[in-house]
């Protein structure tokens, strides 16, 4: 059986996947005990016309600190590894974490007139890999920008610059 | 947990025209087909989540004490299972929808219609151990929506889900058997084949109706990956 198509999650998806006073999955991932070096991640989401997309919503997913995914042996277990991230008018998101012990965080974009989630990665560092490979000469759409402890990490849904989206 | 690719031609494209929003937000690049690796194959872990017992019954969980939601009663339940058909247990499902008036309890929304003091419109379930989930609500109003033209929703409910591994992740929605709508929905339209659409439609099931108290509809899930789908023509696969 094959998996149920997926449809976009529409401009209410706020309602559902970022509810007012519900903090299971903020933006947030540095949970009480969690061990690693403080890192922020953000950036902002544009359109082809470069508009803000400011009904957007990003998915983080990363390992810990030492590079285990949660659920994983000998992963930290205060560290959940995954945040939502609601976009603001300015179509910008911003996570606070940890910096992860692996090359790259796992992102993904929901919104309005995106039919099926698209998927990324931010890059912290560079890395030899088969992502980057394939993404060639437009692998650095997937490299983040340091500014002191803030990596930033701008999506370019379509167009001059459009980031490179990956089909696992 | 293996994975396989996504099947051509099954998920909705990028770019759908007839839905206006795509033209501006569809990639023009095709995505980079890739083998899933350690990041994929994890997930996120709820187990620590625990549900609130009102979670799963948007009939009442935005409702005043004694209060409840105004429209057509509703259960809506079903199994979530991999492609290889073994049950997904502990999969979080998460759901959202308008009022039975076509309204959503959310600041964009300036429909004519209502809103219901009684019915806030969101929820979430777990799978038990053999995958089943079920949830009550009221049957959700179809809504017009700027497309360009006279473009109206049918009766849905936007579903997320999450299974083990991160590639799993689902976004979707169901709708509704009989739905004259239905058929006229750019956005489900945006599904390609007839086959694919037929999956997004829950069917009624008189079985699981509650007499003199609710309708049932069935809906089950299907997330990728399952022993059935190994991942056979990629050189790198894990
Ligand atoms: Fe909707």
């Amino acid at each position: 059986m094959r998996e149920t198509p997926s449809q976009t999650a529409g401009p209410y998806l706020h309602i559902g996947l970022a509810p007012e006073g519900r903090a299971s999955f903020g933006r947030d991932l540095r949970a009480p005990g969690v061990r690693g070096e403080a890192m922020e991640l953000g950036g902002t989401v544009r359109d082809g016309a470069g508009e803000p997309c400011g009904d957007a919503l990003i998915e983080l997913w990363q390992p810990d600190a030492a590079g285990r995914f949660p659920g994983t042996p000998g992963a930290d277990s205060a560290f959940g590894g995954y945040g939502r991230c609601a976009c603001d008018a300015a179509g910008r998101y911003r996570f606070e974490t940890i910096r992860p012990g692996a090359p790259f965080v796992s992102l993904l974009v929901f919104a309005r007139g995106i039919n099926a989630a698209l998927h990324t990665r931010a890059y912290l560092e560079p890395a030899e890999d088969d992502v980057l490979r394939a993404a060639g000469d437009r692998a650095g759409t997937l490299m983040a920008a340091w500014d002191g402890a803030t990596a930033r990490f701008d999506i370019r849904l379509q167009g001059t610059g459009e980031t490179v989206f990956l089909d696992f | 947990m293996s994975i396989g690719p996504r099947p051509e031609g099954w998920h909705p494209p990028a770019l759908t025209p007839a839905y206006r929003s795509t033209r501006l937000r569809a990639p023009s690049h095709p995505p980079l087909a890739m083998p899933p690796g350690p990041a994929e194959e994890a997930g996120p872990v709820f187990g620590h989540l625990s549900l609130g017992p009102l979670d799963g019954d948007l009939l009442v969980n935005h409702a005043a004490p004694g209060e409840t939601a105004i429209g057509p009663r509703i259960r809506v339940h079903g199994t979530v299972r991999d492609e290889g058909g073994r049950p997904v247990p502990h999969a979080l499902l998460e759901l959202w929808q308008a009022n039975a008036g076509g309204r959503y309890r959310h600041a964009r929304d300036g429909y004519l219609a209502p809103l219901d003091p009684n019915f806030g419109g969101c929820g979430r379930v777990m799978t038990d151990a053999e995958g089943r989930y079920a949830f009550r609500t009221i049957q959700p109003g179809p809504y017009p929506w700027p497309n360009g033209g006279n473009d109206w929703r049918p009766m849905h409910v936007h579903l997320s889900l999450f299974g083990h591994a991160f590639a799993q992740r689902l976004v979707t929605q169901l709708y509704f058997e009989g739905d004259p709508l239905t058929p006229l929905c750019p956005i489900l339209n945006a599904v390609p084949s007839q086959a694919a659409r037929d999956r997004l439609v829950a069917r009624l099931d008189m079985e699981g109706t509650v007499p003199m108290d609710l309708v049932a509809w069935r809906f089950d899930v299907v997330l990728r990956g399952g022993a059935q789908t190994p991942f056979e023509n990629r050189a790198e696969g894990l």
